[in-house]
């Protein structure tokens, strides 16, 4: 019905075309007639790279499945279909009392997207991933068929699609658990760390803080190596306003040119926010959303990369080799002279993923961002995915365009019998270039 | 949750899985208003309901109608105001657009687009006006478009539909507003709904929660006529106004 449209990933990298196709309604799937090229549920396009993305094919727009089906305010749980976003959800939610389980760093995601990348947030050491707060769901298969799933009921269709990619079926809706809250606020904490080992031992220290995050300096080297701001917070207790956020007014009308972020901006960056906080310690009240959602600020930041985009790149690296392979990918970052303009480092606990291609595990986990050079970032990927495979880690599909059908077998090996779960109709380019699958309808 | 009022709204919603009755009837939800909805799918008529029943609504009760069965008509309003305890606010929000060119090509089409765009609203408002003047008042609001200001080769027969809805409305307001009772006439101009969705350009068109902002406004004032988003009331002035013997050779 529609023509050929524009859908771009976060990063804007890589760029296909595509056919959108909205679904109005569960039932506008499978989408009836011919369709050829394969198919594809999206959102919101925030994840980066091309795990929303099929060439040639058909995307099937989530958007306007943004109904709530249930609430209990007694016990938290939300039903709701499976492209509401997640700022919808607080619009809903903060005003009752009530806040989402698990967050990233922008609520501009849906919650079928949030399941399909089994996303996590600050408090991952305590709370685990997204999906971990997923009580059941419903998968539409392009056979017709409508399957409940949670860990209890066909928990293997359950397990394969929880960081699944999208790629099991349609997830109409969701059951999700909502905790209470009695304020907007945050009790906010921000330590100066300078290495890898200072923030380990911060981390340590403050794992019983519900959420933690640091932001990591990686243009610096010599004694600034490695430094950053260890940022801790917790729900206020103390109860306070509860009201909705005012809807987003600034946003970046146009791209910038790519030119613009570049190492000497990003080291004056980099310099000025370290010492924006001017004492190696700092406490203080701050609004949750600018705590989770700082870049939410402004939409379409991701402008500020030039039309060419951004690549990111996230790693989890298991504890036996989590300190030593951090403070090599961090010396290997430094050395190339590229800058990253958002660098972020956190400590993943060890409450288990529920998802059989679920992305962290118990470790240390750093996600950096860099505009698109082919000839300078993708060298630079590329030796880092190897160091990350070296140290036994593994990268992040939601955030990545890089890897190797090799390294990405080797990082997920049960992508083989994730295969038979994989709906017949659906595809993304990402899975294409990482198993060499495709649409076989 | 927004200030759920005290005496909640009695609203009865007539397609009320339309892409135009969803954003308004959310935002009536959290103010707490007391709805009844109507629509022809029962599956989408469900998941609209628990949408608004979860985002606040105190009372929700539907029922599956074709609204192009007019003969049906008088019951389902009669049980709807009765389901409600009374009505204050009627929102008609049914309508089809259609594929223009299949329009031009069949009868049978058309008249079909006529039956639903405005013979069963003009049967609906003949019942919903008889109620509202036995009680000197509520507020009947129609959606129908800035197509029907004028007639074009794009949209022959729907614009026709809703031109004939428009000036069915003013003539009911002239007979009806002095009894206590407001006609609102909305007239919204492209808006991004399932029903635009294959247009071209339909990434352009307005935002429904904006242009919901706006009905919910002006049923709240009592206004006679609403061009939504506003631009459209500028626009149609001037689409209005250029001669004929011009408009007929343009390609608008």
């Amino acid at each position: 019905m529609s023509a050929k449209n524009k859908f771009e990933s976060w990063g804007r990298y890589p760029a296909h075309d595509a056919r959108i196709l909205p679904l109005q309604w569960a039932a506008d799937f499978p989408p009836r007639g011919v369709v050829s090229g394969g198919a594809l549920p999206v959102g919101m396009g925030r994840s980066y790279g091309d795990v929303c993305l099929l060439k040639d094919g058909n995307l099937l727009s989530t958007l306007p499945l943004d109904r709530l089906l249930a609430f209990d305010a007694e016990t938290g749980i939300l039903t709701c279909e499976a492209g509401i976003t997640l700022a919808a959800i607080l619009d809903f939610a903060v005003p009752r009392g009530f806040f989402l389980p698990v967050t990233p760093g922008t609520k501009y995601v849906t919650v079928g997207g949030a399941i399909a990348n089994d996303i996590h947030g600050k408090n991952h050491h305590v709370a685990g991933t997204f999906g971990a707060h997923v009580r059941r769901f419903e998968l539409l298969r392009s056979d017709g068929s409508r399957t409940l799933c949670s860990p209890t009921q066909n928990p293997d269709w359950y397990a394969a699609t929880i960081g699944g990619l999208g790629l099991t079926g349609l997830i109409s809706w969701a059951e999700i658990r909502l905790k209470p809250i009695v304020s907007r606020s945050i009790d906010y904490v921000g330590i100066q760390y300078h290495g890898v080992d200072e923030f380990l031992a911060l981390s340590k220290e403050n794992s019983g803080v519900e959420y933690t995050v640091s932001w990591i300096d990686c243009t610096s080297t010599g004694k600034n190596f490695a430094r950053g701001i260890f940022m801790g917070g917790d729900h206020s207790k103390i109860p306070g306003p509860l009201t909705r956020s005012p809807e987003p007014k600034l946003s970046l009308p146009f791209d910038l040119p790519g030119f613009l972020l570049n190492r000497a901006s990003v080291s004056a960056f980099n310099a000025l926010y370290f010492r924006k906080q001017r004492k190696p310690r700092v406490e203080s009240i701050v609004d949750y959303e600018p705590f989770f959602y700082p870049l939410d600020i402004a939409l379409h930041w991701n402008r500020m990369y030039g039309k060419r985009g951004l690549l990111q790149f996230q790693y989890a690296i298991p504890w036996e080799h989590a300190r030593e392979g951090t403070i090599a990918i961090l010396k290997e970052v430094a050395k190339s002279g590229l800058a990253s303009f958002l660098a972020v480092l956190k400590v993943f606990g060890d409450v288990p993923s529920p998802g059989m291609l679920s992305f962290p595990e118990p470790g240390i986990t750093l996600a950096l961002d860099f505009p698109i050079k082919p000839g300078v970032s993708f060298p630079l990927f590329d030796r880092l995915a190897h160091m990350t495979q070296e140290f036994g880690g593994r990268l992040y599909p939601a955030k990545d365009a890089r890897m190797t059908a090799a390294e990405f077998q080797a990082f997920y090996p049960r992508w083989e019998s994730f295969e038979k779960y994989r709906d017949p109709l659906l595809m993304s380019s990402f899975w294409e270039r990482v198993t060499g699958k495709e649409p076989t309808l | 949750m927004s200030n759920p009022q005290k005496n909640p709204r009695k609203i009865l919603v007539l397609g009320a899985t339309s892409g135009l009755a969803i954003p308004v009837c959310r935002l009536l939800a959290e103010q707490g208003a007391q709805l009844f909805l109507a629509a022809r799918n029962a599956e989408k008529l469900a998941a609209v309901a628990a949408d608004l029943k979860t985002r606040g609504a105190t009372f929700i009760d539907t029922a599956i109608a074709d609204l192009d069965d007019t003969a049906q008509h008088a019951s389902l309003l009669t049980h709807a105001v009765n389901a409600l305890g009374g009505c204050d606010v009627a929102l008609l929000a049914h309508g089809v657009l259609g594929d223009p060119a299949e329009l031009d090509a069949s009868f049978a089409k058309a008249n079909a687009m006529l039956q639903t765009n405005l013979i069963s609203p003009v049967s609906l408002c003949m019942w919903l006006a008889d109620y509202f003047v036995s009680r000197h008042a509520g507020v009947l609001a129609v959606i129908s478009s800035v197509a029907g200001d004028r007639g074009r080769k794009a949209n022959t027969v729907y614009g026709a539909s809703k031109a004939g809805l428009t000036a069915y409305l003013a003539g009911l307001r002239n007979r009806i507003d002095r009894e206590g009772v407001t006609v609102l006439t909305i007239k919204p101009g492209p808006v991004k709904t399932p029903m635009t969705a294959s247009m071209k350009g339909a990434e352009k068109f307005a935002d429904p929660k904006k242009v919901a902002v706006q009905i919910l406004d002006a049923i709240d004032k009592h206004k006679d006529v609403l061009y939504t988003p506003s631009i459209w009331l500028v626009i149609m002035f001037v689409v209005r106004h250029i001669p004929e013997r011009i408009f007929k050779k343009l390609n608008v």
